[in-house]
């Protein structure tokens, strides 16, 4: 079928407007990245626009040099493996017994979490609470504090009862036990929505700041996004780094900030295109099973 | 029929059958399910103490917190520190703002995502089609703290890039961030800038179900591609978009504060703190503990009612309720 001329011209609008949207989406992060292996002055007088100018890699140098970065960066991942383990193991084992049918109490349980997505305590009663149990200042706070988010229990419990009972009928037949169901047949049946629940975990606790903000002191448990936070807001370059700026003409406080921002993330750039679907799917199971 | 059962098995007990039978039946339901229970006891502990404890310790809200006493011993003040807080002058700021926020959100960030998912619905070509969702969602996915640091630095006053193009230009240099004027668009635009495509997401599923028979009987009837827009997609969504509002308008209060707390400075206070950010500033860095909690309880109380609200509306208008 041959197009009108209006149509034309509204495709033309039409994919011009979503390119440049999708250049807007992404020109800050290729910046960041052109900044940071671009000389100070070259980033500072403006010449830096969407390629690199003056390619050096000091800033990366002076970044990876200090210790503290490599601390920060141990301690996400440390938060992000730990605690995405947990947050599975925890979300199993709600999310497993709640769809299933013909388990009494279900209901009240159900409304039990669900009532903390509508009200929760708040800022000061959360930290009291740490404070009281004398979580302060530990890693555990971060990692069994923040273990469970309710939104998506109930993704994960929507997605068990997708599967059949049929297949838990003819185990328990057999003489299978509900460990042994939940291990042998829906686990490894839940892959996908395994993966996508692990994915969403994980990038909260990668991304997240506040909570760790507040509840660590100790530079050693902080993760990469505080230290980053005390960087760019708080604006303390590691004393370190600052030390040796003498060579000011090649790094300053801006390249050091974006080569900082971008080896935190480097690995979500990395995985991101291989995961992308996941989330989509998550998002989807979300929003249509509402 | 379990009760011929019970009375041969539990003759000294004195209750009446019905009972009986039912306390059996929990036990035997217990007995039945028993590691799906066992399951469930982590599961629930974490909740009573990470989720419900603290609601215990609004308390605190009603007392004269003193540290060393701690919640329980501190003396009872009724409703002092709500007067305190709603008496400050950071009430009618703070509710302003976060009421303010909160609107733009809905006026310009709502509205978004589906003008995005129609935009993209048009779009015949695979590779094209994918490639702008990928690159739309990526914002979604890097934390608040670089996308606050890559804000900052772009606005920042001398080096930063947004400052040194307005001075090719001839403009003059602002510091964006420290006018309390620009802070609602900035924040604003961020959100949307982050959230855009990956919000879109869900509508796009939404237009996927769509059946296309509806647009084969449009295009029968001459509607060209405006009119499917008009008359069949949108229809097609319009309940998808009726919850997403719904929850939105729930989530009221949930103004991002966190990203507010990285982004504002004291100059900007007058139209960027919020209530949350307010209750992090005098509470947790104020040691104000107690007109903290009561903010937040304010808060809470405040979006409790609006979703409950949203909630009902949404079971009035649509078919579907959030619960």
């Amino acid at each position: 079928m041959k197009k009108s001329r209006s149509e034309r011209l509204s495709d033309v609008l039409i994919y011009g407007f979503l390119v440049l949207l999708a250049i807007a989406c992404i020109y800050p992060f290729i910046y960041v990245f052109s900044a940071s292996i671009s000389s100070a002055q070259s980033v500072i007088s403006g010449e830096v626009i969407l390629f690199p100018k003056d390619i050096t890699f000091i800033s990366y140098a002076k970044v990876l040099q200090d210790p503290a970065i490599w601390t920060a960066y141990g301690n996400t991942i440390f938060y992000t493996v730990i605690g995405t383990a947990v947050n599975l193991l925890l979300t199993i084992c709600g999310a497993y017994p709640l769809s299933k049918k013909r388990l009494r109490g279900k209901a009240f349980i159900a409304f039990f979490i669900a009532f903390t997505m509508w009200f929760q305590a708040g800022i000061i009663p959360t930290y009291l609470n740490f404070k009281e149990l004398g979580l302060l200042d530990t890693r555990t706070s971060i990692i069994i504090g923040f273990a469970i988010s309710t939104f998506l229990v109930f993704i994960l419990r929507s997605f068990f009862q997708s599967i059949p009972d049929s297949l838990e009928e003819s185990a328990k037949v057999d003489g299978a036990n509900d460990l042994q169901i939940l291990m042998k047949i829906y686990l490894p049946l839940s892959k996908p929505a395994l993966v996508t629940v692990g994915l969403f975990y994980a990038v909260a606790r990668w991304n997240g700041y506040f909570w760790a903000m507040v509840l660590l002191n100790d530079e050693s448990k902080i993760p990469l996004q505080v230290m980053l936070k005390k960087l760019i807001v708080e604006m303390t370059v590691s004393e370190q780094v600052l030390a040796t700026a003498d060579a000011m003409t090649e790094f300053s406080r801006e390249t050091i900030i974006y080569a900082t921002i971008f080896v935190s993330i480097l690995p979500i750039i990395i995985i991101y295109p291989f995961l992308q679907k996941y989330f989509v799917k998550g998002t989807m199971l979300g929003g249509v099973k509402e | 029929m379990e009760t011929p059962v019970l009375e041969t098995k539990s003759p000294q007990v004195k209750t009446e059958p019905a009972k009986i039978s039912f306390l059996l039946s929990i036990r035997n339901s217990l007995i039945r399910d028993r590691y799906l229970y066992l399951m469930l006891i982590p599961f629930i502990l974490w909740y009573v103490i990470f989720q419900y404890k603290p609601m215990a310790g609004l308390q605190i809200a009603f007392k004269d917190y003193s540290l060393f006493k701690g919640i329980a011993e501190s003396p009872w003040v009724g409703f002092e520190n709500f007067i305190r807080f709603f008496e400050s002058e950071y009430f009618i700021r703070t509710l302003t703002n976060t009421a303010l926020i909160s609107l733009y959100g809905l006026v310009f960030g709502f509205p978004a995502p589906i003008l995005l998912a129609l935009l993209i619905n048009e779009v015949k070509n695979k590779v094209f089609k994918n490639t702008v969702q990928t690159l739309t969602y990526l914002p979604h996915f890097i934390s608040v703290v670089v996308i606050t640091g890559i804000i900052t630095n772009m606005l920042a006053p001398t080096n930063g890039l947004v400052n040194i193009l307005i001075d090719k230009l001839g403009g003059e240099k602002t510091y964006f961030l420290t006018e309390s004027e620009y802070f609602r668009t900035i924040f604003t635009s961020m959100n949307i800038w982050k959230d855009v495509g990956f919000n879109a997401i869900i509508y796009l599923a939404a237009m996927a179900g769509i059946n296309p028979a509806l647009y084969e009987a449009a295009k029968m009837d001459g509607a060209n591609r405006w009119r499917q827009m008009s008359h069949v997609t949108l229809p097609g969504i319009l309940p998808t978009i009726i919850i997403l509002f719904l929850i939105q308008i729930g989530a009221f209060l949930e103004v991002g504060y966190e990203a507010i707390i990285l982004l504002y400075q004291p100059s900007t206070y007058e139209t960027a703190d919020v209530i949350n950010t307010y209750v992090y500033r005098a509470g947790l860095q104020g040691g104000e503990y107690e007109i903290g909690a009561a903010a937040g309880l304010f808060n809470s109380i405040v979006g409790l009612i609006l979703v409950v609200t949203a909630n009902k509306l949404s079971k009035k208008f649509t078919e579907n309720s959030l619960w």
